[in-house]
């Protein structure tokens, strides 16, 4: 389900345009407001509908099932730490959710490889990937599965 | 310069009823340029449905008393401080520009209309208001227009990278700095030299683009927001909310949460 912008609420400020990870929100050259130049490409990710501060981004249902009323709407409050969701179904039950917001601020935790050590042969071949264990919050050894068992199914 | 009254200097050459007659046909001309702005997008017909479907899901039936409220209160929120655009640079620069526009404007009108014969007596409050409202309006429109456009600032355009979305504010600042520096060059006493003439004639052409051109500008957003604002506060006030949930009320257990960043990462 592609987004789309209600163009009254839309102030321009950019927000899903910096956001968008498939780079299709763009600003239209004739009333400078966001719009969703390629809704093909629409990765359906709800990252401009949640970072929009005016809530002016929606998404567009399929045409099979869009036109019995449902609507699947989000509100993002950063100064709570909540996400709410109101799902309203096409028999008219509507039901709410709040959740947190898991999003970090940006760059804290993209790891600089270009400073770590160099990976010798043997972590190189290593099922262990690059910062684990410690990434995933735990100091125990992770389990690893026999080279030996991947060959069964797969020849490469 | 700032308390001489530019019109009552110009109607020296040009009859004030000219100069009334041009600010009438440019009223009539934003009336015109709105109305078929209206029909062609169809803005209001879709507003009017809007409110329709979102009188179906409201919550709760407001009363006059309770919509007079929600009016009140977003005509001196959203609308005289324009809240919606946050707290931020681009909030100012248009609280400037949108102040400086509407004091350039009155004071126009007020001194074409009362003041505009070689023998008017100008109260010094009027020629300080349009001088005033220029500067102002100058400010924030270059403000916005170098450095705070979504062009510039979000999808990383030059500056002078000129599209049709720019016609309103460009021949906004060009009609307040033209205005400008026709009043000043007239201030100087040139002895009929050209260059004032020039800047007048550059002020006129500004505002005509400016008030003709409103079918293909942004200039009726003026009109539409107020509106689009009053409905998404009703909508919020009745419970429907077009559709989004409520407010979160519980939200404690979260945390603090995180700061929104300003949109510059492309």
């Amino acid at each position: 389900m592609p987004t789309f912008v209600y163009m009254t609420r839309c102030d321009g400020c950019g927000h899903c345009v910096d956001i968008c990870p498939s780079d299709i929100m763009h600003i239209d050259e004739t009333i400078r407001r966001a719009k969703n130049i390629e809704p093909n490409f629409c990765w359906e990710c709800y990252a401009c509908v949640k970072a929009c501060p005016n809530h002016a981004i929606d998404v567009r249902g399929y045409a099979d099932f869009s036109p019995m009323g449902h609507s699947v709407r989000v509100r993002r409050e950063e100064e709570k730490g909540t996400i709410s969701w109101k799902i309203k179904f096409r028999n008219g039950t509507e039901k709410d959710f709040v959740s947190p917001i898991t999003t970090k601020p940006w760059g804290k935790f993209i790891p600089k490889l270009s400073e770590a050590d160099k990976p010798n042969q043997e972590e190189i071949n290593s099922q262990i990937l690059y910062s684990e264990p410690n990434g995933l919050n735990t100091k125990k050894d992770l389990p690893t599965i026999s080279k030996d068992s991947f060959k069964k199914g797969v020849y490469y | 310069m700032l308390t001489t009254n530019p019109f009552s200097v110009l109607s020296e050459t040009v009859p004030s009823i000219a100069m009334q007659s041009l600010v009438i046909v440019m009223g009539l001309l934003v009336v015109l340029g709105t109305l078929l702005d209206i029909i062609h997008k169809k803005n209001v017909k879709y507003f009017f449905e809007n409110a329709k479907k979102a009188k179906k899901s409201a919550k709760k039936t407001l009363t006059t008393g309770e919509k007079t409220a929600v009016v009140i209160k977003t005509i001196t929120s959203d609308i005289a401080t324009t809240s919606e655009l946050g707290a931020g640079k681009r909030r100012a620069a248009h609280l400037l520009g949108m102040y400086g526009t509407i004091l350039f404007w009155v004071g126009s009108v007020i001194m074409i209309f009362c003041y505009a014969s070689p023998t008017s007596d100008t109260p010094l409050i009027w020629p300080i208001i349009w001088h005033m409202g220029a500067i102002m309006t100058f400010l924030g429109g270059f403000w916005f227009w170098l450095f705070l456009r979504v062009d510039v600032y979000s999808e990383a355009h030059p500056w002078y990278r000129i599209i049709k979305a720019d016609l309103f504010v460009l021949s906004l600042l060009a009609s307040a700095t033209f205005g400008l520096i026709w009043s000043f060059l007239q201030s100087l006493n040139l002895n009929n030299r050209w260059y004032d003439k020039l800047f007048f004639i550059l002020f006129v052409i500004s505002n005509l683009v400016l008030f003709g051109g409103v079918y293909w500008s942004k200039f009726a957003h003026m009109f539409y927001k107020p509106g689009a604002a009053i409905q998404k506060n009703l909508a919020e006030a009745d419970g429907s909310r077009d559709n989004l949930p409520p407010p979160a009320d519980a939200p404690e257990q979260y945390g603090l949460g995180i700061n929104r960043e300003a949109p510059k990462h492309y």
